[in-house]
């Protein structure tokens, strides 16, 4: 079905990419598909009306465009769909594959297949790409790290450029007869050009093999911040190679002009972070809009940038890094989806369609093929990428305080990809000042796919031969939050009494000024005082929610551990009461009875609502448990009461999850206590406060009354049917027919024993919604 | 009585000069001269940090209690703790430089020194660190307490009647909960590895 689908796309852009298909008009040239007007036509002989004529001329360019989304797209979705292919070969190599294969047939047709142009690259297909990046950018790895990668970025990249540059102009003047025309200034273009690590090719290997979060943010940071580095670089030798040599002045200003370029595209970026976090203090009544600001204003940052030859890479990053926390603070959810959602598919597709580009314009473009000057470089490059990492790992652990192992430093090497970035840069020199630029070309093309085939295949098995660590894919949880803000604060602590302005004092430093001005700028109302913990306290909350209602609000969650602790569990108790049950007489325990049955019946209607201020661990175990020793006391009491009916019908909790068990609590905290049962039963009332409410009603007497409801209280309560769940010891035996009883009653079930509604509960209705 | 004989001259020469700043030319260190240091004013969980350099548990002995004065061993005694592990440590160390780390943390929040972090003493800790924040009420740090309370004893304790009751959170584990944060590499400080005069940069 795919493969059918992808030779139509085929045929259909193999077909348009054919000028002739454009003269395929109507009648008349300016026909429009619906309703000919035939106004500039006059002719004498009339025509026959013409109901159906093609006009494809003018709808030519959007609808190639089309095509070619339409069909990265279907690709993508084919290669998952084949199951092994998708596992052995990284997708970047396989869209090139597609790219080669649709070029070649283009090519076979007869047409001249469209080429990967350097505009619609920079300006159309790397921001979405980069701004994903940037926008959900690490910033606590990244900054911690900074060091290293700006290391690897800017001085491994000043290694790569003119170790390659150099030798290749060595080898070239050595190799005589066609290369000897390439002068210094080419090669050290050339070399600046190809030294740069892509982030495009980056991120497209390293998203599928999942490695741990320090050697991701070291080859990704310097994948990005290289990006000053090959501007200055590329500008430099482009404008003097016309000139033919460079001064030390030259080099001089080069220097300046990289801190210019690459600080003034951070602070551009900066600004317009700022702007969009601004900007989205106000939206809160226009919520539509809200992704919108992040997208325009980023990628206004990125074209600000440009204007003035700045980095716009770094520009987007800053933008994206610098708007997200206050943003994010003052956007809606369903926002924070859409930008997240419309990221990744934009990066999705302009990573695709790179790719496949990357291929064609391989098929397409002019080559020169040098056997001398292609191996050299391919062999050079690899050299200086490992030679640089090695020596700057021995630099730089001289300063850090988690060592580069050798591992380490060899997935670093290995993970140096180059891609579509360099392509580009080469095909923006123009023949005439650079005579050798196809064979330049060539050479891109042949590192690029050796990088990008060779390496990102193998690096999926070399990674796991060697063992290196992966990405951890646990939860944060709440204890790791707070000791981790704890520790930020021990850390800083120290650091004043030693005197040490270290990392952690300037941290802090920040923070508190982020704190103090910034925070209460740009984001809207009361959120701007809320620290840390408690966001991080509420997004949890908010994620478990979801998790809940997402699920049906009655299956078990599969990552809950099955636990019996409750809140009651941990409060610290009073020393047990007695719990001796007391005698009641007839009349009272009809009371009791009519009473419980009400209460009940009560709350079997109420949903429980979430509070975030109480918690109950998984009820549905508590339940259980609770009920066991229910059990036992109702088995007393039946000696008691005649004509106990066992098929009391407790409604069995569902399995949910922490929240909607603290939901539970939230009502009722002491229902899974056994409590003293004292002569002024008849209301259940809950009280928060105390633990041991010497008012509470000893639930077993609940259950019991409950057990003693014969089957005439159950046609009064509707037919609703509930079976007493066994104990747990014999709950192997029934358990097969009970799941299935209870599965149909799951969405009622949220009460059990719950007492009833008390003015505590309906607070606690309202404070959810924050 | 120093803990490890690996600290340079160098080291132990500037920490001496910070000592001697600090109790203004005294023998000992006292809890005032902590409290004078201007930026650890700012610190929400100063109280607990100063504690910890007068806290018996931390010299190594097995004697509980507080002292009231310290002298400059026992202050270098508290600083080792934050000494990143050498490079190539086998896991073995690098296991018992953590529980030596852990143990330390755990110090720090069980104030009453029974081994126990119980509730009330975890929910001081929430609170304290929220302290900063005005306008946050004492429920919501009751609230996060419990919660973080709970989720140990159900990550640790797993199945437990509703008549037990969970007294606290043990050394073992409180290294439970932590095993991924990775402490060993996050408890440093870069004092330790630098001499003054070079530059720093990342951790």
């Amino acid at each position: 079905m795919e493969l059918k689908m992808f030779i139509l796309v085929l045929g259909l852009l193999v077909g348009t990419s054919s000028p002739d298909m454009g003269t395929n008009h109507g009648k008349s040239p300016d026909s429009h598909n619906h309703g000919p007007q035939n106004q500039g036509n006059h002719t004498q002989s009339k025509k026959p009306f013409p109901v159906l004529s093609l006009g494809y001329d003018h709808v030519r360019l959007p609808f190639e465009i089309s095509l070619w989304v339409l069909l990265a797209s279907l690709m993508k979705l084919g290669f998952h769909l084949i199951p092994r292919l998708s596992s052995i070969v990284p997708e970047s190599c396989l869209l090139i594959v597609v790219g080669l294969l649709v070029g070649g047939l283009i090519k076979l047709v007869g047409e001249i297949p469209p080429v990967l142009e350097s505009k619609i690259f920079f300006l159309y297909l790397l921001p979405p790409i980069i701004l994903d990046a940037g926008y959900f950018l690490p910033i606590r790895q990244f900054t911690e790290n900074l060091g290293t990668i700006l290391m690897f970025a800017v001085v491994g990249t000043l290694w790569n450029a003119f170790f390659v540059g150099g030798l290749l102009y060595g080898v070239c003047q050595l190799e005589g007869h066609r290369l000897v025309t390439v002068d210094l200034l080419s090669c050290l273009l050339f070399g600046s050009i190809i030294s740069a690590v892509d982030p495009v090719a980056v991120l497209a290997v390293f998203e599928e093999i999942h490695i741990n979060e320090l050697l991701h943010i070291l080859v990704f940071g310097e994948s990005l911040l290289n990006d000053a580095v090959t501007v200055v670089l590329y500008h430099l030798f482009e404008e003097y190679s016309s000139v033919g040599s460079i001064t030390v002045m030259d080099v001089f200003l080069g220097i300046v002009c990289f801190l210019v370029v690459s600080l003034g595209g951070i602070v551009v970026g900066a600004i317009y972070g700022i702007l969009a976090a601004f900007t989205s203090r106000f939206t809160s009544h226009t919520r539509v809009i809200e992704p919108l600001f992040v997208f325009v204003y980023s990628y206004m940052a990125y074209l600000s940038a440009e204007v003035f030859h700045l980095s716009g890479i770094m520009a987007l990053i800053a933008c994206g890094a610098v708007m997200r926390p206050y943003v994010e603070a003052n956007i809606s959810h369903k926002s924070h989806t859409t930008i997240k959602y419309f990221l990744k598919m934009w990066s999705s597709v302009s990573d695709t369609l790179i790719f496949i580009f990357l291929g064609v314009s391989t098929v397409a473009g002019p080559h020169e093929w040098n056997w001398t000057f292609v191996m050299a470089t391919l062999i050079f490059c690899l050299v200086a990428r490992v030679l640089g990492v090695v020596g700057l790992t021995f630099v730089i652990n001289k300063f850090r305080i988690i060592k580069l192992t050798s591992k380490d430093q060899f997935i670093i090497a290995y993970g140096g990809l180059r891609g579509a970035i360099a392509f580009s840069l080469v095909y923006l020199l123009k023949t005439e000042h650079f005579p050798m630029r196809n064979m330049f070309l060539t050479a891109i093309i042949t590192v690029i796919f050796f990088t990008v085939f060779v390496q990102g295949m193998t690096i999926r098995p070399l990674v796991d031969l060697l063992a290196v660590k992966k990405k951890q894919e646990t939860k944060r949880s709440i204890n790791e939050e707070i000791h981790t803000q704890f520790l930020d604060h021990l850390l800083t602590g120290i650091e004043d009494i030693c005197g040490h302005y270290g990392h952690h004092h300037w941290k802090d430093k920040l923070n508190r000024f982020n704190k103090k001005y910034v925070k209460k700028c740009l984001i809207a109302g009361e959120r701007s005082k809320e620290p840390q913990l408690i966001a991080f306290y509420h997004k949890m909350e908010m994620k478990q929610a979801i998790e809940l209602v997402e699920s049906g609000g009655g299956a078990k969650l599969p990552s809950a551990l099955p636990s019996t602790v409750s809140m009651q569990n941990i409060q610290p108790k009073k020393p047990p009461q007695d719990r001796a049950l007391p005698q009641l007489s007839k009349a009272r325990e009809e009371e009791i009875r009519k009473i419980l049955r009400t209460n009940l019946q009560r709350t079997r209607q109420r949903l429980r609502s979430y509070n975030r201020h109480t918690l109950v661990a998984d009820p549905y175990e508590d339940g259980w448990n609770e009920l066991l020793i229910k059990r036992k006391k109702m088995m007393e009491l039946e000696k008691k009461i005649s004509q106990m009916n066992n098929y009391l019908t407790v409604p069995a909790p569902p399995p949910d999850s922490p929240t909607i068990a603290r939901a539970r609590l939230a009502s009722d905290p002491q229902a899974w206590g056994l409590k003293s049962v004292t002569e002024s039963i008849p209301t259940i009332k809950v009280d928060l406060a105390s633990p041991q409410s010497p008012e509470s009603v000893n639930v077993v007497d609940e259950f019991g009354k409950k057990g003693s409801q014969s089957k005439a209280s159950k046609e009064e309560e509707g037919g609703l049917t509930m079976k007493v769940p066994s104990p747990t010891k014999q709950r192997k035996d029934k358990t097969a027919d009970e799941d299935n009883d209870k599965e149909p009653q799951q969405r009622l079930m949220r009460c059990l024993s719950d007492p009833g509604p008390t003015a505590e509960e309906e607070d606690e209705d309202e404070a959810f919604l924050p | 009585k120093l803990r490890s004989p690996r600290v340079s001259i160098e080291q132990i020469k500037n920490l001496h000069n910070r000592f001697t700043y600090l109790t203004q030319d005294e023998d000992t260190l006292r809890r005032e001269h902590l409290e004078n240091i201007s930026n650890l004013a700012l610190n929400p969980i100063r109280r607990q940090i100063i504690e910890a350099f007068f806290d018996k548990r931390n010299m190594g002995e097995k004697e509980k209690g507080c002292l009231q004065e310290i002298g400059f061993e026992e202050f270098v005694t508290v600083l080792s703790f934050f000494r990143p592990p050498k490079p190539r440590t086998a896991d073995e160390e690098m296991k018992n430089v953590k529980k030596e780390k852990l143990r330390f943390l755990f110090n720090m929040h069980d104030t009453d020194k029974d081994g126990i972090i119980t509730l009330d003493e975890y929910r001081r800790v929430v609170e304290e660190l929220l302290s900063s924040y005005e306008t946050i009420g004492a429920e919501t740090a009751k609230a996060i307490s419990d919660a973080a309370m709970l989720e140990v004893a159900s990550v640790t304790v797993g199945q437990m009647g509703p008549d037990e009751f969970y007294e606290g959170i043990t050394f073992e584990q409180f290294m439970q909960i932590l095993k991924d944060v990775e402490i060993e590499t996050k408890m440093n400080i870069h004092f330790w590895n630098l001499d003054t005069r070079t530059m720093q940069c990342g951790k």
